[in-house]
């Protein structure tokens, strides 16, 4: 009889895979919506980045020395390729997005460690690397919700090199109305067909569809309300603040659904490996991303500001989580800082 | 009677997380409670509960009745055997004891003569007028410890009033899957428990009894209802949601009362006592009726036993023996767990012997509790915090165990861990998370011992130098004394050659001889006060010495009392240093005395 066996002597049916095949059903709504209003380029994408992980996650697996089958089973790989696939411009050259998971993949996770090792976030830094090699395609290649391009269309512009006729792509809504504002009003902005009927044409429904796939997962309590709600909250009460006045900055509700804040929300700074730890700290770290997302789309240069907002985070969360411990039972008050007095 | 008047429904208040493990109680909780038959051989543990072990006062070759006692308690957190059948005393020899650790222990064995005859007994129907002294000793001379799993002897919750206590809290909330004992313990024989409880009430000079149920047993309950209607025992009572670990002490008592027990404390920092069903029918039939703890309800439960159920066993019965009689099939099962499968250990072997503590024996079959699963790396998700009932932040204690970083450990206060195992459940990684925090203890705890004892040498080391250094003085003023004396000795002759008159020196001389005199009365009052004070920095030593024992077998044994343990030696420590100055003192004075 083995002695090895202790307590507990039984665990729950959650797995890793498990988890992060949640996650990915979760994404579906939104990736459907995109697909929907904006090409086939974001389906060639997933497909694309989610093969290139599998491959480097394999590669690196080996080359570490571990097992390819037991980790390639936990699907975190397929999450991370599936997060990029989203955030990046969906009529990107295909090579943009096999660079961008390569990095994810190879630099991010696994010269750290691999899974659970990794302190930023693997999706966003590829896409902030990509952002700042390569502002023009990251910035241009996006798709014009208007026009309607077959899937043949499509292929041809991610992987023959062509550069798309005019009309096909263009700025994003959050892009066009940062610019603008400059020099127009509110009114005269909106005019812009990139804004539609709602706030902002494909961006607006995917976003409620994002939103929709993380209540989703609140509800089967893979992530918590902390970073979402404290992120909203962080964004909310900026723009709250600063862009009550539409003619001057970009309102409220473009800042909620016209970028990618929901899918960051819920699906990328719930990344619960890079993040603070602690609910208390969860509230600090998102609260901190969606106060820097409002700063950065409003004073810095890049009309989105997801992926810097949350590798900036990522810096301070191993010291957020020094100073919010929870109060543990029969405690006083909590511990906090870096030393312990008593 | 009106009902409504005796039993006082209390809300239920919250304790952060908890697990829904599958129950699995109703496999054993539908039978009545079944007496096993009289094994041929008992094995009896001098050490079944938490403190010393017990003295055998038995040799091998007596014959003994039922109930007479084997082994006494000795010191002051000690528990008593006693024969749970009549039969001869075989041999004291080493057996395997159920313990993680599979090494021999003491034990004493008896040989059953079939007759099961009692020792003369004493029942007290009047106890309510007997000394407090009678009653204390009566638990302790029967052998009666808690029954809930840790084994700490009951009549020592009892002695030890550091408070007053004004509630007795019935720990009823069995959350640990797969056992009934209690359950049934409460439909079957709840005035047993309710009589148990009145004595407890009694010796604690409390007034409310209060009892923490989970809302799975409303049987249970009901039957403690009615036997509180019965004895006309008033009776609050607190129905808490099914949870685990909702019956673990500190978490039944946020979750009745409110209130936590404070770091480093004891429920009776509260006022609050706790204790099992099971611990208080023994209090009652070791009190009134002076029957000792010689038998207890286990449940005996899992997929590979054939009759599971609870069932009256002897203490001592070989787990063997038991299993047999309740068709085991271990080859379908590829562990014997005694306890729970969130707590329980698995038992080293099969050997061993029933004891005190078994409330369970568990003997699952492989596809019920599968083994592990290869653990993937923490990926930080948090769930394992959702669930901690202690509220700590298992994926950081993971990470500093694993690095045996011990400061940061204790930084995130795993001393508060009640290895319940929560965390371990809902991990999606599956890591074996209790593992590593038993690790982290153990390596705290060690750590924490040589750091004691390295300062003990250091402050001996040190003492030691300075008594050194200071007779190296003494006596080189001593000598530097005695040179002066002889040059003025010699001086003193070479001034009588030259022709003092004789009559001077008679003067000198009893002047001298006065003061010597003088001198050598001061000398002896210093030595006797010299003695004294050396005889009180013995004193003070031994006594340094004894609470160091004590504290160190607490620390292994019962970790709730290391802390009030540590405070006391850190305070004799403090007398023995002052005796050693004053007596250094004493020693400095001596030379210019």
């Amino acid at each position: 009889m083995p002695v090895t066996l202790t307590s507990p002597h039984t665990t729950g049916a959650q797995t890793v895979g498990r988890v992060m095949a949640w996650v990915l059903a979760a994404l579906i709504p939104g990736a459907v919506v995109l697909i929907a209003s904006f090409s086939w380029g974001y389906g060639i994408n997933l497909v694309l980045a989610i093969a290139t992980a599998l491959l480097a996650e394999a590669l690196m697996l080996k080359l570490r020395g571990r097992p390819v089958g037991f980790f390639l089973k936990d699907l975190s790989a397929v999450v991370t390729a599936a997060l990029l696939a989203l955030a990046l411009p969906p009529l990107a050259p295909w090579w943009l997005t096999v660079l961008g998971v390569l990095v994810a993949i190879v630099f991010t996770k696994h010269l750290f460690g691999g899974l659970g090792h990794n302190p930023f976030n693997p999706a966003m830094v590829a896409y902030a690397l990509l952002l700042v090699s390569f502002p023009m395609l990251m910035t241009t290649r996006w798709a014009n919700p208007d026009l309607s391009l077959s899937i043949v269309e499509t292929l041809g512009i991610i992987f023959s090199g062509v550069q798309p006729i005019d009309g096909v792509t263009g700025a994003t809504p959050l892009d066009v109305y940062k610019t603008d504002v400059d020099r127009l009003v509110a009114a005269e902005i909106l005019q812009s067909p990139v804004f539609g009927n709602f706030v902002a044409k494909g961006w607006d429904i995917a976003n409620l569809a994002f939103l929709f796939g993380g209540v989703f997962l609140l509800y089967k309590r893979i992530i918590t309300w902390h970073i979402p709600v404290s992120l909203l909250a962080g964004l909310g009460l900026m723009a709250l603040l600063f862009s009550w006045d539409a003619d001057l900055r970009t309102p409220l509700s473009l800042h909620l659904l016209g970028g990618a804040t929901m899918l960051a929300a819920f699906f990328i700074a719930t990344d619960p490996v890079s993040a603070a730890t602690s609910n208390k700290g969860k509230l600090v770290y998102g609260f901190g991303i969606g106060v820097l997302i409002y700063l950065i789309r409003t004073w810095g240069n890049y009309p989105d500001a997801v992926a810097f907002a949350v590798l900036l985070m990522n810096f301070t969360a191993p010291f957020i989580d020094h100073y919010t411990r929870p109060r543990v039972y029969g405690q006083s008050k909590a511990v906090k800082g870096f030393k312990h007095d008593g | 009677m009106n009902a409504s008047a005796l039993i006082k429904t209390v809300p239920a208040h919250r304790f952060h997380g908890g697990v829904h493990p599958p129950e699995h109680k109703v496999e054993s909780s539908e039978t009545p409670i079944e007496a096993m038959p009289l094994p041929s051989l008992l094995i009896l543990p001098l050490a079944m509960h938490t403190g010393i072990p017990a003295d055998p006062v038995v040799k091998p070759g007596k014959s003994v009745c039922k109930g007479e006692m084997l082994a006494e308690a000795v010191g002051g957190i000690s528990a008593s055997v006693h024969a749970p059948t009549s039969g001869r005393v075989v041999a004291i020899e080493d057996r395997v004891i159920p313990h993680e650790s599979g090494l021999k222990v003491p034990c004493i064995l008896i040989e059953a003569d079939g007759e099961d005859a009692w020792r003369s007994r004493h029942a007290w129907p009047d106890w309510q007028q007997r000394p407090m002294d009678e009653l204390l000793s009566r638990l302790r001379n029967n052998g009666v410890v808690g029954l809930g799993g840790a084994g700490f002897p009951t009549d020592v919750k009892y002695r030890n009033k550091h408070k007053p206590i004004h509630t007795l809290l019935i720990n009823a909330a069995e959350c640990e899957p797969y056992i009934t004992a209690d359950d049934r313990l409460m439909r079957e024989r709840a005035e047993e428990i309710l009589k148990g409880a009145q004595v407890a009430l009694h010796l604690l000079g409390a007034e409310t009894l209060l009892l923490g149920i989970e809302d799975n047993k409303p049987q249970a309950l009901a039957a403690i209802k009615q036997a509180a209607e019965l004895l006309h025992q008033p009776l609050q009572v607190c129905v808490v949601p099914t949870k685990y670990p909702s019956g673990g002490e500190r978490q039944l008592i946020e979750l009745t009362t409110g209130q936590e027990v404070p770091a480093g404390g004891l429920p009776s920092d509260l006022g609050l006592v706790c204790q099992n069903p099971g611990t208080l029918a023994q209090i009652y039939r070791a009190v009134v009726k002076d029957e000792p703890l010689i038998s207890r309800i286990t449940t005996l439960t899992g997929g590979a036993i054939e009759r599971p159920g609870n069932y009256e066993i002897l203490i001592g019965t070989p787990i063997e023996t038991v299993l047999n009689h309740v068709g085991a099939h271990l080859k379908q099962a590829d562990r014997v767990i005694m306890g729970g499968p969130m707590m329980g250990f698995a038992l080293p072997s099969i050997d061993a012997p029933l004891i005190k503590t078994t409330n369970c024996l568990l003997v699952p079959t492989r596809k019920e509790l599968p083994r592990p699963m290869p653990d993937n790396p923490c990926i930080r998700c948090g769930h394992c915090e959702q669930v901690c009932p202690a509220g700590l932040l298992p994926q950081q204690l993971l990470w500093a165990a694993k690095h045996r970083d011990l400061e940061s450990a204790q930084l995130h206060s795993i001393d508060a861990c009640i290895e319940c195992g929560a965390c371990a459940w809902v991990c999606p990684s599956q890591i074996p998370l209790v593992q590593y925090y038993r690790y982290a203890k153990g390596e705290i705890r060690q750590e924490n011992e040589e750091y004691i004892k390295a300062e003990r040498a250091r402050a001996r080391f040190e003492a030691r130098q300075a008594r050194l250094e200071k007779e190296k003085q003494e006596k080189e003023a001593r000598r530097k004394a005695r040179a002066e004396a002889a040059a003025k000795a010699q001086a003193k002759k070479k001034a009588e050659g030259a022709g003092d008159t004789a009559q001077d020196d008679a003067i000198k001389d009893a002047l001298a001889r006065a003061q010597a005199k003088k001198q050598g009365k001061t000398d002896t009052a210093n030595e006797t006060s010299l003695a004294d004070l050396e005889k009180a920095l013995e004193l003070a030593a031994s006594k340094v010495k004894k609470a160091n024992e004590r504290l160190v077998a607490a620390e292994q044994d019962a970790p709730d009392m290391a802390n009030a343990l540590r405070k006391a030696v850190t305070k004799l420590e403090e007398k023995h240093q002052q005796a050693q100055k004053a007596l250094d003192e004493a020693r400095n004075k001596e030379p210019s005395a």
